[in-house]
């Protein structure tokens, strides 16, 4: 593996130098571990990922998306197991790896009594671009996080999602190679979510690796290529969204509600209805290929549910029927 | 060529801090000016009055006496105050720190990056009381600016292990602490007012172990022109030690919080 030059060098030169192979992932992870004390928080996975891909870690709270994520940030060492990131060992190459990558942390460490634009440029200081360089990208990361008008505004006055958008053009001020986004668009409106999701598919259509965090399903389907689904520290599942979805759930799901209480009694009725039942705390689903068959299937047994929807399955169902749990509390 | 990380994180704090020198920079010289006038014509005039006062100060007038004691504990309370609250901010509110260590950086930039930072505000607060200083003629002596660089050192030897102290701090009621028990004591009891003989001999030791005295001697030599060079290369050795231990105990401590 060559080692990165490390002076700061841009697109250009960076090509020259640095040749991936194509059987080389950007990240490897071979039965890597993070214990705090006695508590193990990532226990034993694997993981690849290639260059260019776009790569999703899935799970509930504490599952250990962030420990992992943190780790191949090399910000937090590994315990045991192997873990490269372009082929360096964050062990040993840590600056090196970071010089590379952008990172949207899970909470913000933006400096709320500066401006935006303030913001921006003292992150490409903190990698050592020249000021006129880092004041040239902190206005076109302006323009790519629609946040312009308020370059100057002090931090504090932005809204939530304005100031997740900040973190991730501050995230890009390094052009980085890897990007990793630990819950990009938690707190987020559904537009700036799907401003946001256009914006990561275009760093993606530009080469850019992107690893990402997310309670979301849509988010999951609509970004990854490929995604691992976490639980308590393990990979529960893995593939791409729509092979998780045909491998473990059905074509279609039937959500029922019932009337207050009515769900934990109606679901003992809907035995055999589909492939699998699963009982929520406020609502029951029936797992089968066919919804509408299904719906009225429990019709002819007397169920009358207040509603009843039919809808095709996501990977919110891949994960109820893997762990059973539901993703989000 | 590459910024040394140290100064690329000190012009972070260069620029919060050009929002609010102008007023930062009024209170450095108008307050050695405040104390200087009660010190001086207040307690002053009691003490030149006082026969024998001349023997214990070494024969000057008490505002000469008191006026280095003003450089160096102006750095000392500039250097500890903002080792405590911006340091924990970094970390836990603001997080400042952990977005740093997400780039190239790491904690030793930060550490060392504070020093810079430390030592450029505590120059800046020291010239303007020596600049206060300067305006009246029986504080006024070339030694003044030697005695910026001791107040320097003296900033940084109380920032440096109060930097490593907040990083594990937490809850800052733990601050209050600080300035309650070792600062304004040492303001108050480690020489920078009157001469520690006037001590017991226990509160002397103690005041002796904090390098504040260390420097208030060293300035003070410097301003009435008494150099007793082997004494000041001590002193300064000793000073030089507070810093170099709290920045190693910082670096230490930082990485363990970053890199959990
Ligand atoms: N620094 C730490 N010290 C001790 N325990 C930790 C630390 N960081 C994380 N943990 C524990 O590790 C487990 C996994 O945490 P992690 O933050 O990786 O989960 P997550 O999948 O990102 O969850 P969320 O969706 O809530 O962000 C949790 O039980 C958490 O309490
Ligand atoms: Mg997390």
């Amino acid at each position: 593996m060559r080692v990165w030059r490390r002076n700061y060098s841009g697109r250009a030169t960076r090509r020259k130098y640095y040749r991936p192979s194509m059987t080389e992932p950007l990240i490897v992870a071979e039965n890597l571990r993070k214990r705090f004390g006695e508590f193990t928080a990532v226990d034993g996975i694997d993981v690849q990922v290639q260059k260019g891909e776009a790569f999703g870690f899935l799970g509930p709270n504490g599952a250990g998306k962030s420990s992992t994520m943190r780790m191949i940030a090399c910000v937090s060492p590994v315990t045991s197991g192997h873990l490269r990131v372009f082929g360096l060992d964050p062990a040993t190459h840590g600056a090196a790896i970071r010089r590379r990558i952008g990172v949207v942390p899970q909470l913000d460490t933006l400096d709320v009594e500066l401006s935006v634009q303030e913001n921006l440029w003292l992150y490409g200081r903190f990698f050592d671009l020249p000021r006129a360089e880092a004041k040239r990208r902190a206005a076109e990361l302006l323009e790519f996080a629609q946040l312009t008008e308020r370059a100057k505004s002090v931090v504090e006055t932005l809204s939530g999602g304005m100031k997740r958008r900040l973190s991730i053009a501050r995230s890009l001020i390094n052009e980085p190679e890897l990007l990793l986004l630990d819950e990009p668009t938690t707190g987020l409106d559904p537009q700036a979510r799907h401003v946001l999701w256009d914006r990561l598919y275009r760093l993606k259509q530009q080469g850019v690796t992107l690893v990402l965090t997310t309670h979301y399903m849509d988010e999951a389907e609509q970004l990854c290529d490929r995604l691992v689904v976490m639980d308590q520290g393990k990979i529960v599942a893995e593939g791409s969204p729509r092979s998780l979805i045909e491998q473990y759930a059905t074509r279609e799901v039937l959500e029922l509600r019932f009337a207050a209480d009515g769900n934990e009694a109606a679901f003992p009725k809907l035995e055999g209805i589909g492939d699998r039942q699963e009982l929520l705390p406020d609502r029951v689903l029936v797992y089968a290929d066919d919804g509408e068959h299904a719906l009225a299937e429990a019709h002819r047994r007397g169920l009358e549910p207040e509603s009843a929807l039919v809808r095709r399955a996501s990977l919110e169902d891949v994960f109820l029927l893997l762990t059973g749990r539901s993703l989000v509390d | 060529m590459t910024t040394p990380g140290a100064f690329r994180v000190a012009s972070w704090s260069l620029t919060a801090y050009r929002r609010f020198w102008r007023l930062n920079l009024l209170s450095s010289l108008v307050q050695p000016m405040l104390y200087l006038l009660g010190l001086g014509v207040g307690v002053g005039s009691l003490v030149d009055r006082n026969v024998g006062s001349g023997d214990v100060l070494g024969s000057v007038s008490y505002v000469a006496f008191v006026a280095p004691g003003l450089l160096i504990t102006t750095a000392m309370a500039l250097g500890a105050g903002e080792s405590m609250w911006p340091v924990m901010g970094g970390l836990t509110w603001q997080r400042g720190y952990h977005g740093i260590a997400a780039t190239e950086l790491e904690a030793r930039d930060i550490v060392l990056g504070h020093a810079t930072w430390m030592a450029v505000r505590c120059g800046i607060a020291a010239a303007a009381v020596a600049l206060a200083l300067a305006c009246f003629g029986e504080t006024r002596s070339w030694g003044l600016i030697p005695g910026v660089l001791v107040a320097i050192l003296v900033g940084l030897s109380f920032a440096m292990p109060i930097m490593a102290f907040s990083i594990g701090v937490k809850l800052d009621g733990a601050f209050a602490g600080v300035q309650r028990f070792l600062i304004i004591p040492l303001f108050l009891f480690g020489g920078a007012f009157y001469p520690l003989t006037q001590l017991p001999t226990l509160v002397q030791w103690i005041a002796k172990f904090f390098p504040l005295w260390h420097g208030v001697v060293v300035a003070r030599d410097f301003s009435l022109g008494t150099v007793d060079w082997p004494g000041v290369a001590g002193h300064l050795a000793y000073i030089s030690v507070w810093i170099a231990a709290g920045i190693w105990v910082a670096t230490v401590r930082l990485r363990g919080k970053l890199y959990p």
